[in-house]
């Protein structure tokens, strides 16, 4: 077994990396941080899986396509949740409509929350998009690959 | 829902959210339909918009119910309902037209980026456009930007010099965009404030360094990128290397709304309470915009490319606009906004007429054009209608800009600036002339690189480029829209600023 340390110590961090992505992605609205930076954190972990198995591994469990997928809906969720404060009544993004009974502005919170779910996936797939073709890069880009 | 409410933000948001959807449709036909329905309906939006602003004045809308100057405005009056919907107007046109012709310069495996970068564009372009606060249009003119640079790069298949052309625009724009916001930066520590109209009020009777410098980068940031004359020289890079249809759209719309930043920043931000603003006009608009009309068209007379030759006549017809609003009186302002909206309609035109050529010759050299009067006699003939209209013929939209852009110089006393104007229109007659005599005049190759078939572009080109060449001519007779709506709206432009009547 080649790299044993490595590939033991990779193992090791991969889980744990993702939950402080997800730590950061919901302690967002709270303090320092949200979706763009738990989106990156989310993106390393698998860049530290590509670094130490190689690409073609983690395209086994992230493919290609399934990141042009998870990009697009990550910004439909986040314009979505704009779209439905309008269909509830109010202006884009109008969290207040989300719970418009609340007494202390609720709707701002569930409303941020919904948002930053779309940037982090956007995030972290146009981050490991990014890594794919950098590295998996040929003299000439795959045009299969696009 | 209350559509009527919720229209203001309908031309952001229905390209913005419709865009990516694009990227999922499998390749081929499918994205670019997308594209145009999405490109017709945020028209549509745009013309409702235009309507309802003639209607009831000026349109106010809260993002996210949050009340100005805390919260990020849209704030629609006429001067910028004429741009949105100058911008959506071309973008109908052009998506319609750029099937046939980016299946032939794009690979057909990227279409569907690049009909999503082209919708984040125009995205971009009207979210510059609408907005009432001045961080906003930073956020904007980057989407747009960003877009554009991707477009301007996807050229490389056709040309590789595409790649290092849409980097100079990267290194210049991002530049541009730098000095933008520094610019904004020290005008919120000056007034605390980021919403355009609480600016203006915050800076009426301030006059210190901070002020000032914010005003100098703001300049010279939108000057890039409105390729104002010593700034221009990403444009003709840009718009000879990239993909046809992007020229024909990047050309009617980007360096408009450009313009359309600078005279909102200078006449809503700053207003004539601003003392620097007085020298602004003197000392670097008048001269820049004077400078750009003879030294660009000259140096567009001498190209052997037809799309550079017609960026660097862009870069000619920027400096009208910046010698319009350099007048700072009504008349002057009135003919920028006409102009804006007329050299949209003729480069358009011109550069659709060229994506034509291209799709039939594979080339935009001079030579290219050799005899085409005998090969491709609609193509032919609708560049030399926009062409005439670039000249300033009377019937064209043209004549009317330089009509507007005489009286104002007249009435503001340059009266020399009227000479300079009808000077520079003979430059234009030289560069067109020279293209139409090739095409008109000379026998077409036989054999070689730029011999062509005897068709013409197919109809699918042909139908939008002729659109928008009938709105030339149209524009040019009916100046009810754009020269009544232009006044109206540089009254109400002047007003806000302060000037007099």
């Amino acid at each position: 077994m080649e790299r044993l340390i490595l590939r033991v110590t990779t193992k090791i961090f991969f889980a744990p990396i993702i939950l402080f992505a997800l730590y950061v992605q919901f302690h967002g609205d709270y303090g320092p941080g949200g979706g763009f930076q738990a989106g990156v954190i989310f993106a390393v972990a698998f860049i530290l899986h590509a670094f130490c198995f190689g690409l073609d591994e983690t395209k086994k469990v992230l493919p290609q396509r399934a990141l042009l997928v998870a990009m697009v809906v990550g910004v439909l969720f986040y314009a979505g949740t704009g779209v439905a404060t309008m269909l509830l009544g109010g202006n884009l993004l109008g969290y207040d409509q989300i719970d418009p009974e609340s007494t202390h502005h609720a709707g701002q919170h569930y409303g941020i929350l919904l948002v930053e779910w779309g940037v982090g996936v956007t995030v972290a797939t146009t981050m490991l998009t990014i890594f794919y073709h950098f590295t998996g890069r040929e003299p000439d880009i795959d045009q299969e690959d696009w | 829902m209350n559509l009527a409410a919720q229209l203001p933000v309908l031309p952001i948001i229905t390209p913005l959210i419709l865009a990516p959807i694009t990227l999922l449709l499998p390749k081929g036909r499918a994205p670019w339909a997308w594209a145009t329905i999405v490109s017709w309906l945020t028209f549509a939006a745009c013309a409702f918009l235009l309507a309802a602003v003639e209607d009831v004045g000026v349109i106010s809308y809260q993002l996210g119910d949050w009340a100005p100057p805390l919260g990020i405005e849209y704030r629609v009056d006429l001067a910028n309902g004429l741009v949105l919907f100058l911008v959506s107007a071309i973008a109908a046109v052009v998506f319609p037209f750029a099937y046939r012709s980016v299946q032939l310069e794009i690979d057909d495996r990227q279409s569907p980026f690049f009909y999503c970068a082209l919708l984040i564009c125009l995205t971009g372009l009207l979210g510059v456009t609408i907005t009432g606060d001045a961080f906003n249009v930073f956020v904007f003119l980057e989407i747009s930007s960003l877009s554009t640079y991707a477009l301007v790069a996807m050229g490389a298949r056709r040309d590789r010099r595409a790649l290092t052309a849409a980097f100079n625009y990267l290194i210049m724009g991002t530049i541009g965009a730098t000095f933008f916001v520094i610019g904004v930066g020290l005008l919120y520590q000056a007034t605390g404030t980021l919403n355009m109209a609480d600016l203006h009020d915050k800076l009426a009777g301030q006059s210190n360094r901070v002020v000032d410098a914010g005003f100098a980068f703001i300049v010279v940031g939108i000057g890039l990128k409105l390729a104002m004359f010593p700034m221009h020289l990403w444009l003709p890079g840009a718009y000879t290397y990239a993909p046809s249809a992007v020229s024909a759209f990047l050309a009617a719309t980007a360096t408009k709304v450009a313009v359309y930043v600078l005279i909102r920043f200078i006449f809503t931000v700053f207003g004539f309470d601003f003392e620097f603003l007085g020298a602004a006009f003197t000392y670097v608009f008048l001269p820049l915009g004077l400078a750009g009309m003879f030294i660009a068209s000259l140096v567009a007379v001498f190209q052997e490319d037809v799309k550079r030759m017609l960026a660097y006549s862009s870069v000619g017809q920027i400096g009208y606009m910046l010698l319009g609003l350099s007048f700072a009186t009504v008349e002057g302002l009135t003919a920028s906004l006409v102009h804006v909206f007329n050299h949209a309609l003729m480069k358009g035109a011109l550069f659709m007429a060229v994506a034509c050529v291209v799709l039939r010759a594979g080339s935009h050299s001079i030579h290219a054009f050799s005899g085409l009067a005998k090969r491709m006699p609609y193509t032919t003939w609708a560049f030399i209608i926009s062409g005439l209209s670039l000249v300033g013929v009377p019937l064209t939209v043209g004549f009317v800009s330089k009509w507007y852009l005489l009286q104002a110089s007249f009435a503001a006393g340059h009266w020399y600036a009227g000479f300079l104007i009808v000077a520079s229109s003979l430059i234009a007659v030289l560069y067109i002339g020279r293209i139409v005599e090739m095409m008109l005049l000379r026998e077409p190759a036989e054999e070689g690189p730029y011999a062509i078939p005897r068709r013409d572009a197919p109809l699918s080109m042909l139908i939008p480029m002729w659109f928008l060449v009938a709105a030339n001519i149209y524009f040019g007779v009916n100046t009810e829209l754009t020269g009544g709506l232009a006044s109206r709206a540089a009254e109400a432009l002047m007003f806000m600023a302060g000037g007099a009547q």
